[in-house]
């Protein structure tokens, strides 16, 4: 291996620290209208009017969008007006959208629009709008258009149940000597990317719809705009250049949207729509939360036989894709545990808070913190070492996953071998707790976490490459460069396959979904996998070519040459060749005879063998293979106050191979960060009236700079067969079970279950019965 | 960017600064005294802060001053935060001033504008009320130097038209032992929870809060009870908690029963801190 | 300063002198323009970013006179007569090298606004202790990386002083 696992410089270092890596809201043209949204300041209210004339009296508007009956949005459940009609069903819902020439105008104008709403009864949480009679969020949920396999329960707040039904549950009671039941909740959070959601449109005359927009998923743009609107497919091109982190949040498509109905209100006049930060945080999806409740059985030697488990996720005011989170929780539902008899219902529920989106792990934190904390009390009851608990029931090649999968060596990676790593670099052999002095102690906790990817089953992706005339190759693929150094790593296995030189490799950045073929989404750590195999194969479509030309070149049958630095030539006699600047562009003979042509390497991969998951019971595949991580946290912890430091935070994730050790390492350790601060510190406030109470970046923390504790990482490397070099994803694990670590660590701590998010020191105080 | 304009004045002597507010009011122009202006720059953005003109007082050379001798020390309100915590002259100062916001922040926050601030922490004054400093304001009616208990009750209530020009103290607060703590909901980021500085002179504990209550605070009533000798720690504190200011906060930050748990502890290191030392 | 001595315009519109990135520059301003704003859209420096507005992520930090600030809590006609230093007058220093060689950056997208902190931290504590190091940074948020990259490549230019 050349390339492969070495920390090479990323492609687009240069461009970063110098200022000059531009971003949807940086390409500034003229003319360029601006777009504003007036938002609901409510959480559930009927509009009762929209004034818009003393905004119309405002000079620089352009057009003002309210009260219209768009055609409904949604990606599995077509619930979701553009802009909200009749009633708002979340605080930031966007209620008109103001046109001008200026982003100060259209602010102007967008204040002086009287909105008149009456309220209505709030669902605040999952749990209340589960309940018999709870408020409806959707009056007429049985009319909306969807997907065949969402499974909407009329005159009800469910918008989606999932099922798993593995085993037999009363085989399993009757093996669990020990049992343990629990229940958990959260509210949602925020992704807090640092760019803002932007997005802009212009129609051409010609009819084709430009659009710019800072989005995880470009050719979604392309294809919902079309589906919704009844535009020609073909007509729309969606660019996306850098995007400034995304974890999800950008994978929806909305802005957009509203950009493209901007414009169409105003002749095709391109228009910009840029969120603040207040509208990033709570009209743009957030981070789902959920309230669960969880019954795991166990026999005295502290092996699982039964778990059956409630998930209601707080999807919030629109299904969109919180109906996927809703069923990968159910697919990877137990943690990545061997338990015969499992028994699932995981609901999707309305309420009235901002609609949900994907979120860096796509509900596996989420549920792994209700599991982990599950295992923890049962070890405690059983009086066995949390870590040996995980290590018995760890699942291995040979086990089934709940929706039935068969794991082999390739398909999942090795968790007991994380968990062996993982004791050795937090000392476990030192023991879980430490006393410092009567007030001060420190405290460890471990948990883990799995995953598989539950893409669509047919999600693409592609990789177009071409020749420069100095013999350097163009590489363009779909991924889009969110952060996660993956165009850098495509560079990397073109360049090993090929094996050539990095610097002849020029990635480019910048999709438009034009002329860059398709990645579906750049999500769920499916970048360097599929991206990586369409790349593969690009490379081999390219050698394939090269040689073709060459042998005829070198008067050689094709099975006797090599190509490697940037030339062609006879295996046995490496100094005979021909270098790809003679034949990238056809090989012209010395009288100017020509042959061959333009090489162009052509490379797509798509998953195979997934299926849709049983309506039933929830047998299936949902994704190709099960990524595994153990986790550990260690805390001192403040007995007097509640308030606690998180010292050292460790993360062992099988990666299959290391592709670009300091990009997999950037990956883990951000990912904990962002674990930590969701654990210990990010939520939505929201009052009675379902108002988000801390919309902003002061209120709404995000970990700082010396907040982060020390951060030990490990790798293991169980080749995932079909990934390119053996290579599984990385990007969604080192967060997954920081939730889970910490939990487990503070109630350590404390000497109290703490079963909710996020854990301030309030939280200890409130558990430990500090308000009595 | 703030939806509205404004007109943007930047006198150099407080005379001009004066009559120019005294012009705009002539005019019925809503007119803002500005140094640091990110009150201004942030709530104005979201519509909670308006203003026709704006009067910048960081040229006028009073508004800038640091001075520190044996008898007192000077500073001016339009010094940015950071700029008295490079000097250092008043450790307690230092100390509180370098919790607010963040350092970058903080070379635009200046003294005065915390002092005013309509967001209520205003942790900066809680060293001066301890130090019964004395403030400078200027008005349509001329100077006027006072003690900081007379015109800052929860806020600085000046006449119309009177700026902040400087406060000072008396040198012997500046080397007086003192303890300081900021408590926020989780770690070191975010407003307080509570913000306590204590402050030792005259064998008595001195002590002023911010973010237990809508407003900053020192309470004699607190002090009397914190200085009760002959009494336990946990007598002490706790007649200290029968007579707080109200209402106690409840908000996103805490609850008002936890932001009096977390009194409580704070002021129990208050006492460890102070409560032998020589003052 | 005042509207109608040293500005050219009205009361509410100026023509201010910025030395940006060491060329003296006429530019027209509104007098509520922030100086993001101005240095964004009349200067086409797009290397400060726009993220919260509200002066908490510091991810539009720039210079004043060598000093960090964050150019969403400035007006622009405050900056009238100063030296205002933006990422993109920063070439080739060893904090920018650091961020490169360390991975101190992913998305890339609070990076100028961190590495203009960093660097006037750089230049005025040469020695900074852990304490100033952290006192100086938590200004800014990252939410891709760890932060343990950001303080080995500030720390690593620290040491060569």
């Amino acid at each position: 291996m050349e390339v492969i696992g070495k920390s090479v410089i990323r492609k687009d270092a240069l461009d970063k620290v110098t200022g000059r890596a531009k971003y949807t809201h940086d390409f500034q043209s003229i003319p360029m209208l601006s777009g504003k949204m007036v938002i609901s300041p409510y959480g559930h209210a009927k509009i009762v009017s929209i004034d818009t004339t003393d905004a119309w009296e405002i000079p620089g508007v352009r057009a003002i969008l309210a009260g219209e009956h768009f055609p409904l949005t949604g990606e599995a459940i077509r619930d979701r007006p553009p802009l909200a009609v009749d009633k708002v069903r979340y605080h930031g819902e966007a209620v008109a959208l103001v046109v001008a020439d200026t982003p100060r105008i259209a602010k102007k104008a967008a204040d002086l629009i009287r909105i008149q709403y009456e309220l209505l009864p709030v669902v605040n949480s999952p749990t209340q709008a589960f309940q018999k009679d709870a408020t409806l969020v959707h009056e007429h949920l049985g009319e909306y258009k969807k997907e065949e396999d969402s499974t909407p329960v009329p005159n009800s707040n469910i918008a989606n149940h999932i099922k798993i039904r593995k085993g037999n549950m009363d085989q399993g009671w009757a093996k669990s000597t020990t049992v343990v039941e629990a229940s958990f909740s959260f509210s949602p959070s925020d992704h807090v990317a640092m760019e803002p959601r932007c997005a802009r449109a212009e129609i051409k005359h010609d009819g084709n719809i430009i659009i710019m927009t800072s989005s995880q998923a470009p050719f979604m743009v392309k294809r919902l705009i079309a589906d919704y609107f009844g535009e020609e497919i073909g007509k729309i091109v969606v660019h996306t250049p850098y995007v400034g982190g995304g974890y999800g949040g950008k994978a929806p498509v909305q802005l957009e949207i509203l950009a493209y109905l901007a414009s169409k209100a105003v002749g095709g006049k391109p228009v910009e729509i840029l969120n603040t930060r207040e509208e990033d945080l709570i009209s743009s999806p957030c981070h789902i939360g959920l309230d669960a409740t969880v019954r795991l059985g166990a026999d005295q030697n502290g092996k699982f036989h039964a778990a059956e488990i409630s998930y209601w996720w707080d999807g919030g005011a629109y299904s969109d894709k919180a109906i996927d989170v809703t069923r990968s929780g159910a697919a990877d539902c137990t943690g990545p545990y061997q338990i015969e008899h499992v028994w699932c219902d995981s609901y999707c529920m309305y309420t009235n808070h901002t609609y949900a989106s994907p979120y860096r792990g796509f509900s596996h934190s989420e549920l792994s913190f209700v599991i982990e904390r599950t295992i923890d009390m049962l070890a405690q009851k059983l009086n066995i070492d949390p870590l040996e608990i995980r290590d018995i029931n760890a699942i291995r090649p040979g086990n089934r996953t709940p929706t039935r999968v068969l794991l082999n060596r390739s398909n999942v990676g090795n968790l007991p071998k994380c968990i062996e790593r993982v004791k050795e670099l937090i000392r476990w052999d030192k023991g879980a707790i430490l006393e410092v002095n009567p007030r001060f102690v420190r405290v460890k906790g471990v948990s883990t976490s799995w995953k598989t990817s539950t893409i669509d089953t047919d999600a693409p992706s592609g990789a177009i490459l071409t020749f420069n005339r100095d013999g350097s190759i163009n590489l363009m693929s779909g991924v889009i460069e969110i952060g996660t150094g993956t165009k850098t790593i495509l560079a990397q296995i073109l360049a090993e396959r090929l094996k050539i030189d990095l610097d002849k490799i020029h990635v480019k950045m910048e999709v438009d979904t034009q002329t860059t073929p398709e990645h579906w989404k750049t999500v769920a750590s499916r970048g360097t996998f599929m991206a990586g195999r369409a790349v593969l194969k690009a490379a081999d479509d390219v050698i394939k070519q090269l040689k073709n030309i060459a042998a005829i070149v070198l008067r050689a049958p094709v099975e006797d040459l090599e190509v490697a630095d940037s030339r062609v030539f006879l295996r046995d006699e490496p100094y005979t060749g021909v270098p790809f600047t003679d034949i990238c562009y056809g090989y012209k003979y010395p009288n100017g005879e020509s042959i061959g042509g333009q090489i162009i390497g052509r490379g797509n991969y798509i998953l195979r063998n997934l299926t849709h998951m049983d309506q039933e019971t929830g047998a299936g595949k949902p994704g190709p293979e099960w990524s595994v991580a153990a986790y550990a946290v260690e805390v001192e912890f403040d007995r007097r106050d509640y308030t606690y430091q998180i010292l050292q935070a460790c993360s062992v994730v099988d990666l299959g191979k290391v592709l670009n050790e300091k990009t997999a390492l950037g990956q883990v350790m951000g990912a904990m960060n962002m674990g930590l601060a969701f654990a210990g510190r990010e939520t939505f406030f929201y009052d009675e009236l379902g108002r988000v109470m801390n919309p902003q970046l002061r209120t709404y923390r995000p970990l700082r700079y010396g907040e982060h504790p020390k951060y030990l990482v490990g790798f293991v490397e169980t080749p995932q067969l079909d990934g390119p070099y053996g290579a599984r994803g990385v990007g969604e694990l080192g967060l997954m079970g920081m939730p889970g670590a910490l939990g487990n660590a503070l109630s350590l701590a404390a000497g109290v279950n703490l079963n909710n998010l996020p854990l301030t020191p309030e939280l200890i105080w409130k558990a430990k019965g500090g308000s009595q | 960017m703030l939806p509205f304009d404004f007109e943007y004045y930047r006198p150099q002597s407080l005379q001009e600064a004066v009559d120019l507010f005294q012009s705009l009011q002539r005019q019925g122009k809503q007119s803002m005294i500005f140094s640091g202006g990110t009150e201004l720059l942030t709530l104005g953005r979201i519509d909670l802060a308006f203003t026709e003109a704006v009067i910048d007082i960081k040229d006028i050379p009073e508004c800038n001053s640091l001075q520190v001798n044996e008898q007192r020390l000077l500073l001016g309100s339009a010094l940015s935060l950071t700029k008295i915590e490079e000097a250092n002259v008043f450790p307690l100062l230092t100390k509180i001033s370098s919790g607010i916001a963040d350092h970058t922040a903080r070379e635009k926050i200046t003294l005065g504008g915390n002092i005013c601030a309509r967001i209520f922490y205003r942790e900066i004054v809680l060293p001066f009320l301890l130090a019964d400093s004395q403030v400078l304001l200027s008005g349509p009616l001329g100077e006027r130097i006072v003690s900081i208990h007379d015109v800052f009750q929860e806020e600085l209530r000046v006449e119309p038209g009177e700026m902040l020009i400087q406060l000072a103290m008396e040198s012997k607060y500046i080397r007086a032992p003192f303890y300081a703590f900021k408590r926020r909901q989780q770690w070191e980021t975010g407003y307080p929870l509570i913000t306590i500085a204590a402050l030792k002179i005259d064998q008595r504990i001195r002590i002023a809060i911010s973010g237990l209550c809508p407003f900053p605070f020192r309470s004699q009533e607190i002090e009397a009870s914190i200085n009760h000798k002959g009494r336990t720690i946990e007598a002490r504190i706790d007649g200290a908690l029968a007579v707080l200011p109200q209402p106690i906060l409840a908000d996103v930050e805490g609850s008002a029963e936890y932001r009096l748990f977390v009194l409580h502890n704070l002021l129990f290191d208050v006492l460890a801190a102070l409560d032998q030392v020589q003052g | 300063m005042t509207g109608q001595t040293k500005g050219r315009g009205t009361l509410k519109s100026f023509t201010i002198s910025l030395t940006i990135n060491g060329e003296e520059k006429m530019v027209p301003v509104m007098a509520s323009d922030t100086l993001l704003f101005v240095i964004r859209h009349h200067l086409g420096l797009t290397g400060a970013k726009p993220s919260c507005l509200n002066g908490d992520c510091g991810a539009c930090t720039v210079h004043i006179d060598g000093r960090p600030m964050k150019s969403c809590l400035m007006l622009a006609v405050e900056a009238a007569g100063k030296k205002v230093t933006t990422i993109e007058g920063l070439q080739g220093t060893p904090i920018q090298q650091a961020f490169i060689e360390k991975f101190a950056f992913q998305c890339g997208y609070c990076t100028p606004g961190f590495i203009m902190n960093c660097q006037a931290l750089v230049e005025k504590h040469p020695d900074a202790d852990d304490q100033t190091i952290k006192e100086w940074l938590s200004s800014n948020i990252c939410r891709c990386t760890s932060y343990a990259e950001i303080e080995e490549a500030v720390k690593s230019v620290l040491k060569k002083k």
